[in-house]
Order: C-alpha cells, then structure tokens, then sequence
C-alpha cells in the first residue's frame, strides 16, 4: 500500500486543505516580517520614548509573530479548523489561567495594602 | 508495506498522526503557560540579586532569537522541498534547521554559565528559580527538536526519506515551530518586559 492510496482514503476536501501549503515566496516574505517585527521589538525596547507603552507594544509585537507563524508556517490557516480547535482551546485555557493567576496574585497584594494601610489609621 | 502506509486517516478525513500531535502541541501549551504564569507571579518578588535588568543581555538574546527564527523558515523550506521530491535540498535544508538550533543551545548554555559565573545560581532567588525552569525546560526541547531533525537527516542521507513521507517532516516541523513560537513569548515577557 502506498502513501498514495493512504491520502485516496481521506475525503477530498480535507485531502485539499492538508495539501494547500503556501509556496516558497510567501515562507519567504512571512521571515521577512518576522525580522522586522523582531528588530521593531529590540528597537522600541531600546527608545525611552516608548516607556510608557512599552508593554502594551511589545505584547501586540509578541502576538503579530506568534500568529504569522502558526497560521503560515505550522499552516493553520490552511488546514483543517479542527487543528486549529486542538490548538486554540488549551492555549485559550492556558491564557485564562496565566491572567487569573496575575489578578489573583496581584489583585491580592493590592488589598492587603490597603488593609494594611487601613489598619493602621484605624 | 511502507512506513506512511501505516497512517490511518480518521472519520474526519484528516491525518490520524497529525491530529493526535495537535492534540499533543495543544497540552504544551498549557505545560509553558503554566511555567510562564509562574515565572510572572513571582516577578519582582526576589529579596536578593541579581535582578532581571541588572544580568539579561538583551543584545546576545536577540540574536538567539533571529537565529530560532530562521530556523523556522529553513524547516518550512526543507518541508516543501521532500513535498516537491527534491531530496538534495530538503537535505540542506534539514541540516541548517538543526544546525541553526544547535546554535541556540550554545548560546543558552554560554548564557547559563555566564549567569552562574556571576552568582545565578537556581537557588539564588526567585527569578533564578523561574527563569532557569522556564528556559532549562524550553531548552530541553529545542534539544529534543535538534536530535528529531538530525534523525530526519540521516534517513534522507540513507534515501529512507521522500515524498512518501512528507507527513513525517511536516510533524517534525509542528514541533520546531511550536518551540519557535514558545520562544516569541519567552523572550518578549521575559527578556524584553522587564
């Protein structure tokens, strides 16, 4: 049996999205973006100007990389949503849990200083 | 019978192998957000140095950071080549990817010596701890990526690998993006969000 009958077994529009894989020249110009995301990042990290939003700029920086290449390269853009659902769902948990611990944790020190500090005057 | 022979695809039509990595990709995630929230809740909390600013080198991960995202796009171009049967560059490209990673893990582990040479040690304090879990294990598979890949390498040098196994290197490159894109986030909250 060849791999050539293992893909016949697929339907054919799963087989279509498994193989519609993006050229050279797009691979190429999505690195290149890369780059230019990547210097920006050094950049604005380096500017005092951007202090103020430094983070809010580097998180949509981060997150422009991130998506370019899991939707080009790994090639969720083209592939089956359900690999997209495998993927999205537990990095959507994980995110949940990382924003639930940071309130949770600092949320908590924030009231226990003013607790604190209420205790104090009182 | 060949190798990819034994794939099967599922109800849904698509590749069993490549659903059930997926799958697998999707439990990393939770595994790195797990070490990347702790890593953030104890940020700040050190009682004693060094501190984050006073010992990352931003420059020298930068440049680590070029160096995994080229690798990205020489395993996509290896991927395209073995799917096109153009084994004589797939071969190169295989080797640059792992070669381009074999170069992150120097540079992580100059970077881990020179931290320790100057007192961060993982018992140091809190940032030690989290920072050297977090990139020790975000490490420990770009290694295991390296060694993935090398294996790839040496099939196609022994003409084992073709275009019958595509899916095989396209699995291979699943993996060494991922590691990639935990990278984008490592170096962003840990190196350049400070």
């Amino acid at each position: 049996m060849s791999a050539q009958h293992e893909g016949s077994a697929m339907t054919e529009p799963a087989q279509a999205r498994e193989h519609a894989h993006p050229n050279v020249g797009t691979y190429l110009r999505v690195a290149a973006v890369l780059v230019i995301l990547t210097v920006l990042e050094v950049g604005v990290f380096y500017v005092p100007a951007f202090r103020p939003i430094l983070v809010p700029v580097l998180l949509v920086l981060s997150a422009c990389k991130f998506a370019l290449v899991v939707l080009f390269y790994m090639h969720l853009k083209m592939d089956s949503p359900f690999f997209s659902f495998l993927f999205g769902a537990p990095l959507l948990l994980a995110t949940g849990v990382l924003v639930a611990l940071l309130l949770l944790f600092y949320g908590t020190l924030t009231l226990r200083g003013a607790g604190g500090a209420g205790g104090a005057g009182g | 019978m060949t190798h990819a022979a034994a794939t099967h695809p599922t109800s849904m039509g698509l590749d069993s192998r490549k659903m059930a990595f997926w799958a697998f990709i999707g439990s990393e995630c939770l595994l790195f957000g797990s070490l990347i929230s702790t890593y953030l809740v104890y940020k700040g909390r050190s009682v004693v140095g060094p501190y984050p600013h006073e010992i990352l080198n931003i420059p020298f991960t930068s440049f680590s950071t070029f160096d995994l995202l080229m690798s990205s796009l020489m395993m996509v171009l290896a991927l395209a080549a073995v799917q096109r049967g153009d084994m004589k560059w797939a071969k190169i490209w295989l080797f640059a990817t792992a070669f381009l990673g074999l170069i992150f893990l120097a540079g992580q582990v100059y970077e881990f010596a020179s931290f320790v040479h100057e007192g961060l040690t993982l018992q140091t304090n809190l940032f030690a701890c989290t920072f050297y879990v977090l990139t020790g294990t975000h490490g420990a598979h770009v290694t295991v990526g390296v060694l993935w890949l090398l294996t790839l390498w040496v099939r196609a040098l022994q003409g084992k690998l073709g275009p019958a196994h595509a899916i095989t290197v396209e699995i291979s490159g699943l993996y060494w993006h991922f590691v990639d894109v935990v990278w984008i986030v490592i170096f962003t909250v840990v190196y350049l969000i400070q």
